[in-house]
Protein backbone atom coordinates (compact mmCIF):
# COMPACT_ATOMS: atom_id res chain seq x y z
CA UNK A 1 0.00 0.00 0.00
CA UNK A 2 1.32 3.12 -0.71
CA UNK A 3 2.49 6.02 1.69
CA UNK A 4 -0.39 8.34 2.43
CA UNK A 5 -0.17 11.92 1.31
CA UNK A 6 2.03 14.32 3.86
CA UNK A 7 4.56 11.88 4.35
CA UNK A 8 7.97 12.33 4.43
CA UNK A 9 10.11 11.18 1.66
CA UNK A 10 11.95 8.03 2.95
CA UNK A 11 15.86 8.38 2.75
CA UNK A 12 17.51 6.36 -0.21
CA UNK A 13 21.15 6.21 -1.70
CA UNK A 14 21.15 4.51 -4.90
CA UNK A 15 23.44 4.12 -8.15
CA UNK A 16 22.38 5.93 -11.46
CA UNK A 17 22.58 5.36 -15.08
CA UNK A 18 25.78 8.14 -14.71
CA UNK A 19 27.57 5.56 -12.36
CA UNK A 20 27.74 7.75 -8.86
CA UNK A 21 25.49 7.17 -6.39
CA UNK A 22 22.71 9.90 -5.52
CA UNK A 23 20.75 10.60 -1.81
CA UNK A 24 17.58 12.20 -1.16
CA UNK A 25 19.77 14.88 0.45
CA UNK A 26 21.44 15.63 -3.10
CA UNK A 27 18.50 16.67 -3.99
CA UNK A 28 17.91 19.44 -1.58
CA UNK A 29 18.69 22.76 -3.94
CA UNK A 30 15.58 22.01 -5.82
CA UNK A 31 12.17 23.05 -4.13
CA UNK A 32 10.04 19.65 -5.48
CA UNK A 33 10.88 16.53 -6.12
CA UNK A 34 9.46 14.40 -7.75
CA UNK A 35 10.10 10.02 -8.02
CA UNK A 36 8.61 8.46 -10.95
CA UNK A 37 9.02 4.70 -10.07
CA UNK A 38 9.91 3.57 -13.63
CA UNK A 39 11.58 0.41 -15.74
CA UNK A 40 12.76 -0.18 -18.97
CA UNK A 41 10.51 -2.78 -20.55
CA UNK A 42 6.87 -1.88 -19.49
CA UNK A 43 4.79 -0.26 -22.26
CA UNK A 44 3.28 2.08 -20.00
CA UNK A 45 6.36 3.34 -19.00
CA UNK A 46 7.44 3.94 -22.66
CA UNK A 47 3.53 5.29 -24.00
CA UNK A 48 4.36 7.90 -21.15
CA UNK A 49 8.37 7.95 -21.77
CA UNK A 50 7.94 11.39 -24.13
CA UNK A 51 5.62 13.51 -21.91
CA UNK A 52 7.60 12.94 -18.46
CA UNK A 53 10.95 13.54 -21.07
CA UNK A 54 9.11 17.10 -22.38
CA UNK A 55 7.69 17.41 -19.06
CA UNK A 56 11.29 17.22 -17.06
CA UNK A 57 12.71 19.58 -20.13
CA UNK A 58 10.06 22.27 -19.51
CA UNK A 59 10.97 22.50 -15.63
CA UNK A 60 14.73 22.49 -16.33
CA UNK A 61 16.36 25.42 -14.59
CA UNK A 62 13.43 25.81 -12.24
CA UNK A 63 12.50 25.03 -8.40
CA UNK A 64 11.79 20.72 -9.95
CA UNK A 65 14.05 17.60 -10.03
CA UNK A 66 12.41 14.62 -11.62
CA UNK A 67 14.15 10.99 -10.71
CA UNK A 68 12.95 7.41 -12.12
CA UNK A 69 13.65 4.83 -10.39
CA UNK A 70 13.72 1.41 -11.23
CA UNK A 71 13.10 -1.47 -9.07
CA UNK A 72 12.02 -4.42 -10.46
CA UNK A 73 13.73 -7.61 -10.33
CA UNK A 74 16.15 -8.04 -12.65
CA UNK A 75 16.63 -12.11 -12.14
CA UNK A 76 13.08 -12.36 -13.30
CA UNK A 77 13.22 -9.59 -16.15
CA UNK A 78 16.43 -9.18 -17.32
CA UNK A 79 15.56 -6.25 -19.60
CA UNK A 80 15.13 -3.52 -16.64
CA UNK A 81 18.84 -4.35 -15.98
CA UNK A 82 21.54 -1.56 -14.83
CA UNK A 83 23.25 -1.96 -18.00
CA UNK A 84 19.70 -1.96 -19.77
CA UNK A 85 18.88 1.52 -17.85
CA UNK A 86 22.33 3.04 -19.03
CA UNK A 87 21.88 1.78 -22.24
CA UNK A 88 18.19 3.63 -22.96
CA UNK A 89 19.95 6.40 -21.31
CA UNK A 90 22.61 6.85 -23.96
CA UNK A 91 19.99 5.93 -26.33
CA UNK A 92 17.75 8.27 -25.45
CA UNK A 93 19.49 10.78 -23.02
CA UNK A 94 17.23 11.60 -20.11
CA UNK A 95 17.10 14.90 -18.97
CA UNK A 96 15.72 13.01 -15.54
CA UNK A 97 17.83 11.21 -13.20
CA UNK A 98 17.54 7.26 -13.58
CA UNK A 99 18.18 5.05 -10.27
CA UNK A 100 18.74 1.62 -9.90
CA UNK A 101 16.63 0.13 -6.61
CA UNK A 102 18.41 -3.12 -6.66
CA UNK A 103 17.50 -4.02 -2.63
CA UNK A 104 13.84 -2.68 -3.85
CA UNK A 105 14.11 -0.68 -0.41
CA UNK A 106 12.82 2.65 -1.79
CA UNK A 107 9.74 1.13 -3.70
CA UNK A 108 9.06 -0.80 -0.53
CA UNK A 109 9.21 2.30 1.47
CA UNK A 110 6.89 4.05 -1.11
CA UNK A 111 4.81 1.33 -1.25
CA UNK A 112 5.00 1.71 -5.02
CA UNK A 113 2.47 -0.86 -7.37
CA UNK A 114 3.23 0.49 -10.62
CA UNK A 115 4.85 1.58 -13.36
CA UNK A 116 5.00 4.52 -13.80
CA UNK A 117 3.90 5.83 -10.81
CA UNK A 118 4.40 9.83 -9.54
CA UNK A 119 5.62 10.48 -5.85
CA UNK A 120 5.57 14.25 -5.68
CA UNK A 121 7.20 15.81 -2.37
CA UNK A 122 7.32 19.30 -1.53
CA UNK A 123 10.06 21.48 -0.10
CA UNK A 124 9.82 19.44 3.37
CA UNK A 125 10.08 16.34 1.26
CA UNK A 126 6.48 15.40 2.12
CA UNK A 127 4.44 13.64 -0.32
CA UNK A 128 1.72 16.19 -2.17
CA UNK A 129 0.89 14.46 -5.20
CA UNK A 130 0.86 10.20 -5.96
CA UNK A 131 -0.48 8.40 -8.74
CA UNK A 132 -0.51 9.04 -12.69
CA UNK A 133 1.62 11.63 -14.97
CA UNK A 134 -1.93 12.35 -16.54
CA UNK A 135 -4.97 10.87 -17.72
CA UNK A 136 -4.07 8.76 -20.14
CA UNK A 137 -1.72 6.76 -21.71
CA UNK A 138 -2.64 7.88 -24.94
CA UNK A 139 -0.90 11.11 -25.56
CA UNK A 140 -4.00 12.56 -27.68
CA UNK A 141 -6.72 11.76 -25.30
CA UNK A 142 -5.01 13.04 -22.55
CA UNK A 143 -7.64 15.97 -20.79
CA UNK A 144 -5.65 16.20 -17.29
CA UNK A 145 -1.81 16.28 -16.71
CA UNK A 146 -2.03 15.71 -13.06
CA UNK A 147 1.67 15.75 -12.30
CA UNK A 148 2.20 19.47 -14.25
CA UNK A 149 -1.01 20.39 -12.75
CA UNK A 150 0.49 19.71 -9.31
CA UNK A 151 3.91 21.05 -10.01
CA UNK A 152 2.57 24.22 -11.10
CA UNK A 153 0.14 24.50 -8.02
CA UNK A 154 3.01 23.87 -5.35
CA UNK A 155 5.32 26.33 -7.23
CA UNK A 156 2.77 28.40 -7.14
CA UNK A 157 2.51 27.90 -3.08
CA UNK A 158 -1.05 26.53 -3.49
CA UNK A 159 -3.05 23.39 -3.14
CA UNK A 160 -2.52 21.12 -5.88
CA UNK A 161 -5.96 20.34 -7.99
CA UNK A 162 -5.50 16.68 -7.61
CA UNK A 163 -3.90 15.29 -5.17
CA UNK A 164 -4.14 11.51 -5.56
CA UNK A 165 -4.99 9.68 -8.78
CA UNK A 166 -4.85 5.66 -9.94
CA UNK A 167 -1.40 4.91 -11.19
CA UNK A 168 -2.59 2.64 -14.86
CA UNK A 169 0.80 0.69 -15.20
CA UNK A 170 2.71 -2.42 -15.28
CA UNK A 171 3.26 -3.82 -11.70
CA UNK A 172 6.14 -3.57 -9.48
CA UNK A 173 8.32 -7.24 -10.09
CA UNK A 174 9.28 -8.10 -6.70
CA UNK A 175 11.40 -10.42 -5.91
CA UNK B 1 -9.91 -20.64 -33.37
CA UNK B 2 -8.85 -17.05 -31.48
CA UNK B 3 -7.34 -16.96 -28.07
CA UNK B 4 -6.70 -14.30 -25.92
CA UNK B 5 -4.20 -15.68 -23.21
CA UNK B 6 -3.33 -12.91 -20.15
CA UNK B 7 -1.28 -12.44 -17.16
CA UNK B 8 -3.55 -10.74 -14.30
CA UNK B 9 -1.09 -8.96 -13.29
CA UNK B 10 -1.32 -6.26 -16.38
CA UNK B 11 -4.33 -4.40 -16.65
CA UNK B 12 -4.20 -4.13 -20.46
CA UNK B 13 -6.46 -7.50 -21.26
CA UNK B 14 -9.86 -6.09 -20.76
CA UNK B 15 -9.52 -3.35 -23.08
CA UNK B 16 -7.81 -5.92 -25.37
CA UNK B 17 -11.06 -7.97 -25.49
CA UNK B 18 -12.98 -4.83 -25.56
CA UNK B 19 -11.48 -4.07 -29.11
CA UNK B 20 -10.95 -7.49 -30.23
CA UNK B 21 -14.89 -8.12 -29.72
CA UNK B 22 -15.45 -4.34 -31.07
CA UNK B 23 -13.55 -5.69 -34.06
CA UNK B 24 -15.37 -9.05 -34.33
CA UNK B 25 -18.51 -7.43 -34.15
CA UNK B 26 -17.55 -5.00 -37.05
CA UNK B 27 -16.76 -7.96 -39.12
CA UNK B 28 -20.10 -9.73 -38.26
CA UNK B 29 -18.34 -12.15 -36.57
CA UNK B 30 -19.43 -14.21 -33.95
CA UNK B 31 -16.14 -16.10 -33.05
CA UNK B 32 -16.13 -16.75 -29.34
CA UNK B 33 -12.79 -15.93 -27.65
CA UNK B 34 -11.20 -18.57 -25.97
CA UNK B 35 -9.58 -16.78 -22.36
CA UNK B 36 -6.62 -18.52 -21.17
CA UNK B 37 -4.73 -17.05 -17.63
CA UNK B 38 -1.57 -17.32 -17.46
CA UNK B 39 -0.55 -17.80 -13.94
CA UNK B 40 3.35 -19.41 -13.50
CA UNK B 41 6.60 -18.66 -15.39
CA UNK B 42 6.19 -22.26 -16.20
CA UNK B 43 3.02 -22.04 -18.13
CA UNK B 44 4.40 -18.90 -20.02
CA UNK B 45 6.96 -20.92 -20.86
CA UNK B 46 4.78 -23.98 -22.11
CA UNK B 47 2.67 -21.79 -23.61
CA UNK B 48 5.34 -19.61 -25.34
CA UNK B 49 3.71 -16.53 -24.10
CA UNK B 50 5.70 -13.62 -24.51
CA UNK B 51 3.33 -11.22 -22.41
CA UNK B 52 0.04 -10.23 -22.17
CA UNK B 53 -1.98 -10.00 -23.80
CA UNK B 54 -1.33 -12.13 -26.47
CA UNK B 55 -4.08 -13.42 -29.11
CA UNK B 56 -3.83 -15.97 -31.56
CA UNK B 57 -5.86 -16.76 -34.37
CA UNK B 58 -5.88 -20.53 -35.21
CA UNK B 59 -2.44 -20.32 -33.52
CA UNK B 60 -0.91 -17.45 -35.32
CA UNK B 61 0.04 -14.85 -33.34
CA UNK B 62 -1.48 -11.07 -34.34
CA UNK B 63 1.58 -9.22 -33.90
CA UNK B 64 4.52 -11.73 -35.40
CA UNK B 65 7.25 -9.57 -34.31
CA UNK B 66 6.33 -9.73 -31.20
CA UNK B 67 5.56 -13.56 -30.73
CA UNK B 68 9.19 -14.73 -30.19
CA UNK B 69 9.66 -12.34 -26.85
CA UNK B 70 10.83 -14.63 -24.31
CA UNK B 71 8.27 -15.91 -22.23
CA UNK B 72 7.29 -14.30 -19.37
CA UNK B 73 4.58 -12.86 -16.83
CA UNK B 74 4.83 -9.19 -18.55
CA UNK B 75 3.25 -6.79 -19.95
CA UNK B 76 4.30 -7.10 -23.97
CA UNK B 77 4.54 -4.28 -26.01
CA UNK B 78 2.90 -3.36 -29.07
CA UNK B 79 3.19 -0.93 -31.69
CA UNK B 80 0.51 1.79 -33.28
CA UNK B 81 0.69 2.85 -37.13
CA UNK B 82 2.28 6.04 -35.94
CA UNK B 83 5.03 4.44 -34.10
CA UNK B 84 3.76 5.18 -30.70
CA UNK B 85 4.01 2.21 -27.88
CA UNK B 86 0.92 0.66 -26.93
CA UNK B 87 -0.04 -1.58 -24.15
CA UNK B 88 -3.04 -3.47 -26.48
CA UNK B 89 -2.79 -4.24 -30.23
CA UNK B 90 -4.13 -1.54 -33.21
CA UNK B 91 -8.21 -1.96 -34.34
CA UNK B 92 -5.34 -2.08 -37.38
CA UNK B 93 -3.24 -5.06 -36.40
CA UNK B 94 -6.59 -7.10 -35.43
CA UNK B 95 -8.50 -5.99 -38.59
CA UNK B 96 -5.71 -7.53 -40.83
CA UNK B 97 -4.99 -10.59 -38.53
CA UNK B 98 -8.88 -11.11 -39.10
CA UNK B 99 -9.36 -10.17 -42.66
Amino acid sequence: MSIKLGTEAPPFELLGVDGADHALDDFRDAKLLALVQYCNHCPYVLAWEDRLMALTRDYAGRDLRIVAVNSNDVARYPEDSFERMQERDRELDFPFDYLFDESQALARALGAEHTPEVFLFDEARRLRYHGAIDDSRDDKAVTRRYLHEAIEALLAGAEPPVAETEAVGCSVKWK
Amino acid sequence: MIELLYWQGCPSHPEAKALLEQVLAELGRDDEIVLTEVTSDAEAERLRFPGSPTIRIDGLDIDAMGANGRPSLTCRIYHLPDGRVSPVPSREQLEVALG
